[in-house]
């Protein structure tokens, strides 16, 4: 009995290097550490009732950040780990199956898990306030929808200590990721972690659709909306239609390993060159799901700090949609060298370069925004001009890579990866930073420290060229990518060095924005005015943090600019926009449900991982009564009535 | 047009040159080429190189002047337009000069694709030498069905003479890569593809294996050598001489997942290439009606293998379109 529990101990946990019982010591202290405080602050309830059953956007927004920057944590330490294997040839520091884990799980990790949802809080915290609504269209969902992606998220993580990672790599191409070729649990993982936040994630998209097209305050016309807003609508239009592929795509891959079907074996008439095809159906979309949105965060900022409106807002406009629509067209440039013919590949190369042009017509209008303008260089803006000539040359070698024949080249090769971080880096990320450092006294009541703030921007960006210019040119030295180690006869050492080093200072670019954090939560001063910025939008015309309706009244937009302009109006000695009677605000209840039928699902995961029926039925079954009991509860709502708004908007007041 | 490109393109070559004149040439090896393909990709590269820089040399030019000039200062005298929000003239330029750039890019790089095509026969009076590629975990399988040998991890050719490359695989996708001579295309279960290259002067290239396929994939990197023909003679007699045969049994032991120094094989078994290459896609047509229900789709693969005999090495047709000559 006792050998048979030690074999499966050896099988269940994840065992053998001494990082692993590293790691495993500081999570289960950590684990340890949080319960302890909040067992001894007492603070259970008012996690469970504040946070854990929130439906309020603006606290889901807060724990998408949370989340998302802890997965940043991991995924950096991922990128480290590889950089400090590849520093030296012929390194030992990690075995070939270890660093294809630590590759995989880095990939899947920054995309879905940090990517995603750090896009996703923004949404949450920003959205509604800029179009002047009192939640998102579908609260409950919406916290549905953070807790699949947390779940989803965890059980991925579990796989580190428990099972062991998955290592086919980020998209998980078959046959490796087959049973035939990954017998373990780690691919399971993979599928379930994915899966569950995925249907998250699709679910957040629907919300931001009907959000912005229903929600808008009176006035404002579609073409009259923030540009951010407009950038999520184009990132949700396209979640909508790539996210199902994702689903459908896994969801065979999980019938071929749980029921040894055959849609993507070699043998049995299955093609792995299909799940190809599928997973980059969503996959290419996917990267413009995420870097859309930053697109729009630098519009924003771009038109703060230049202390002027937004040029070429329709064209703008124009751009976004039309990049999210070719971004269905393009997957194929992903395998150029599959041989599909020259036909295929002349359509796929130039459906990519096209997409350059609407991308160019952008960087254009940011320019021309700064043009006669008064530039401020606040941390926002800065993370935003880093970004403007990082994305430039990105988007340069994105078209080098588009051109087929060349692509032959370069495909598979550390020109490929330096150029798909030097766009998401470059974009996404620093996108990110930008609308977190912007946006945040907004959300929180007071500014990030700017002096820390700027080390933490000289850092990242030096740290950025420093790592990623040396890979485009390991990769024209045939330096392919996912390769463990290599020998010194290759010549590729300094280089790699030197992208190490530059890898390094990104880690301490990242710890100085943890201290920069940490720093502001205890010394930064309150801002009363609710305008540090000096911001153009809806979101600015509210006290920071927002009160829990957001608008006492609904505000009447009538303009692009609408706070802009009404403080225009008032310093030219206008009077304020009349506002309309104050009347008891329907807001949505607090609900345990997304939070236990999430961890329902985190169950069945679990079990469907292991294949432990017993596990995996209760789980299920525990998912069907959460939906039913939603279902048939109608006690979902209350009002706010117009004392209490009195009350708050006056406490609000005084602050201001 | 086309001309100016040319020049333009020569004034980045003679830049890249000096660049590589200062030391690390013969790491760079994509742009260090010593075949046909090879250096025709990268003319490619280094015209698109152009094409783009055209661009975006003038933009980072423009970013910096604009943030340094409107930047706030307390006694700013800079034009300052805050409400200036729109200018046709300016959207149509910047509209305007990225699609022109793209089409004569989409133009370049069609004409180039086309003849760039992998499956196509080199322009070349020396019949090719074919052989037969299959990527194995974790190893590469070469056979020269005409020399009746084979060789593991490692390749010889002779210099000038076009190589028809045919590829596939007995384990998880993988692409052939050898810088110095061309670009990569895949290696798949179930179907034969075509790659030619040619080596114009003698030397040892660095080969892989680019694509991942697994726990030692990094150990599938393979020395291509080319020689003049009498070496070539030579080395395959050397070969047949005083090597092993490879036989079935022997194939089955080199197919387990495993990591191979060079080897090489004083013949091959009748015939293995294709089998190879039908033993994953046998199963949709059946074998002696014996799978009533395979009726699955008349896919390209099978045609593909049905020409894929050593002896029909002028068939253009495979998964590829056939094309029309060089001109």
């Amino acid at each position: 009995m006792l050998d048979k529990i030690k074999e499966f101990a050896s099988e269940f946990f994840v065992t053998g290097d001494p990082l692993i019982y590293g790691a495993d010591v500081s999570i289960g202290l950590t684990l340890i550490a949080v319960v302890t405080a909040l067992t001894y602050f007492k603070k259970w309830t008012w996690l469970w009732r504040d946070w854990l059953t929130t439906v309020d956007h603006k606290k889901i927004g807060i724990m998408y950040v949370i989340a998302s920057l802890l997965m940043l944590f991991r995924g950096g330490v991922d990128a480290l780990l590889m950089r400090t294997q590849l520093a030296i040839p012929d390194a030992e520091f990690l075995s070939p199956e270890h660093y294809n884990q630590i590759f995989t799980t880095h990939g899947v990790i920054m995309i879905l898990f940090m990517a995603m949802p750090l896009m996703f809080g923004l949404f949450n915290l920003v959205i509604p306030l800029q179009i002047g609504a009192r939640d998102v269209a579908f609260p409950f969902l919406n916290s549905l929808s953070f807790w699949l992606f947390f779940f989803g998220a965890m059980l991925f993580n579990v796989s580190f200590v428990i099972g062991g990672s998955p290592d086919a790599g980020w998209l998980a191409y078959p046959p490796l990721s087959e049973m035939s070729h990954s017998p373990g649990v780690g691919q399971d993982f993979y599928i379930w972690g994915i899966q569950i936040s995925g249907i998250g994630s699709l679910m957040t998209g629907i919300n931001f659709v009907v959000t912005i097209l229903k929600m808008r305050t009176p006035g404002m016309k579609l073409m009259k909306m923030p540009m951010f807003t407009w950038s999520v609508l184009s990132s949700s239009l396209t979640i909508l239609l790539a996210f199902p592929i994702l689903t459908v795509t896994l969801a065979l891959l999980f019938i071929d390993r749980y029921f040894g079907a055959h849609f993507f074996t070699l043998d049995g008439g299955g093609n792995p060159m299909m799940y190809i095809n599928l997973i980059w159906m969503w996959g290419h979309p996917e990267v413009y799901i995420i870097v859309l949105p930053a697109f729009g965060i630098f519009s924003e900022i771009v038109a703060t700090f230049s202390k002027k409106r937004l040029f070429g807002y329709k064209s703008m406009v124009f751009a976004l949609m039309s990049i999210s629509l070719f971004s269905f067209f393009t997957w194929a440039h992903h395998f150029f060298t599959m041989g599909s013919g020259a036909n295929v590949n002349i359509f796929f190369a130039i459906t990519t370069m096209i997409i350059a042009i609407p991308t160019g017509v952008k960087v254009f209008n940011w320019l021309f925004t700064m043009f006669r303008g008064r530039i401020s260089f606040k941390t926002p803006m800065l993370w935003t001009i880093g970004f403007i000539p990082c994305f430039i040359v990105g988007g340069m070698t994105g078209v080098l890579l588009s051109v087929a024949p060349a692509d032959f080249q370069f495909h598979n090769s550390y020109f490929l990866i330096a150029h798909f971080h030097q766009v998401i880096i470059g974009g996404v990320a620093f996108g990110f930073f930008a609308g977190l450092y912007y946006w945040w006294p907004k959300v929180f009541g007071f500014k990030l420290n700017e002096k820390i703030g700027k080390w933490a921007f000289w850092t990242w960006n030096i740290g950025f060229y420093v790592c990623f210019m040396p890979q485009y040119v390991l990769g024209l030295m045939g330096m392919t990518r996912r390769v463990s180690s290599y020998g010194w006869d290759k010549g590729w050492y300094e280089l790699n060095l030197t992208s190490t080093i530059g890898g390094f200072l990104m880690g301490i670019g990242f710890l100085f924005q943890v201290w920069q954090i940490l720093h502001s939560i205890k010394f930064m001063e309150k801002d009363t005015t609710g305008d540090p910025w000096g911001g153009r939008t809806l979101e600015w015309s509210i006290p920071s943090p927002a009160p829990v309706y957001n608008f006492a009244t609904l505000p009447q937009a009538d303009e692009k600019d609408p706070w802009w302009e009404e403080k225009r109006r008032l310093a030219e000695g206008g009077a304020p926009k009349p506002q309309s009677k104050l009347e008891p605000i329907h807001m949505p209840k607090n609900s345990g449900v997304p939070f236990i039928m999430s961890a329902f699902w985190f169950v069945a995961g679990f079990g469907l991982v292991f294949d432990w029926l017993w596990m995996a039925i209760p789980g299920l079954i525990g998912v069907g009564a959460c939906m039913l009991y939603h279902s048939f509860n109608y006690n979902t709502d209350y009002y706010i009535p117009v004392d209490e708004i009195k009350r708050t908007e006056a406490a609000a007041r005084r602050v201001i | 047009m086309m001309k100016g490109l040319r020049r333009l393109t020569a004034v980045v070559s003679l830049f890249a040159m000096a660049i590589l004149m200062t030391g690390c040439s013969d790491k760079l090896l994509v742009l260090n080429p010593k075949g046909a393909v090879g250096k025709q990709q990268l003319d490619l590269i280094l015209i698109s190189t152009v094409l783009c820089l055209v661009v975006i040399v003038p933009v980072l030019i423009l970013t910096f002047y604009i943030v340094w000039k409107y930047r706030h200062k307390p006694d700013s005298t800079t034009k300052y337009e805050p409400e200036w929000e729109h200018s046709t003239k300016l959207e149509a330029i910047w509209w305007g000069i990225p699609i022109v750039i793209i089409i004569i890019l989409a133009i370049v790089t069609a004409r180039y694709t086309y003849n760039l095509e992998p499956s196509k026969p080199l322009e070349h009076e020396a019949k090719p030498l074919v052989i037969q590629v299959t990527s194995l975990d974790w190893k590469w399988l070469f056979q020269y069905p005409e020399q009746g040998i084979a060789t593991v991890n490692y390749l010889q050719f002779p210099e000038d003479v076009p190589v028809r490359f045919e590829l596939t695989s007995d384990a998880p996708m993988n692409s052939f890569w050898i810088p110095q001579l061309g670009g990569q295309i895949y290696t798949m279960s179930g179907m034969a593809m075509k790659l030619h290259l040619i080596a114009d002067e003698p030397g040892s290239y660095l080969g892989m294996g680019a694509n991942f396929s697994g726990r030692e994939f990094g150990k599938m990197q393979f020395t291509a050598k080319a020689t003049s023909q009498e070496e070539f003679d030579t080395w395959v007699k050397q070969v047949k001489g005083s090597s092993p045969p490879l036989t079935d049994e022997g194939y089955e032991q080199l197919a387990i997942p495993s990591v191979s120094d060079v080897t090489t094989y004083s013949s091959i078994p009748e015939g293995l290439f294709n089998r190879i290459v039908t033993k994953y896609g046998g199963h949709n047509h059946g074998s002696g009606g014996e799978d009533a229900n395979g009726h699955s789709e008349h896919d390209a693969r099978e045609e593909e293998v049905a020409t894929e005999s050593p002896e029909s090495t002028n068939h253009d047709s495979s998964n590829h379109e056939g094309h029309t000559n060089h001109e």
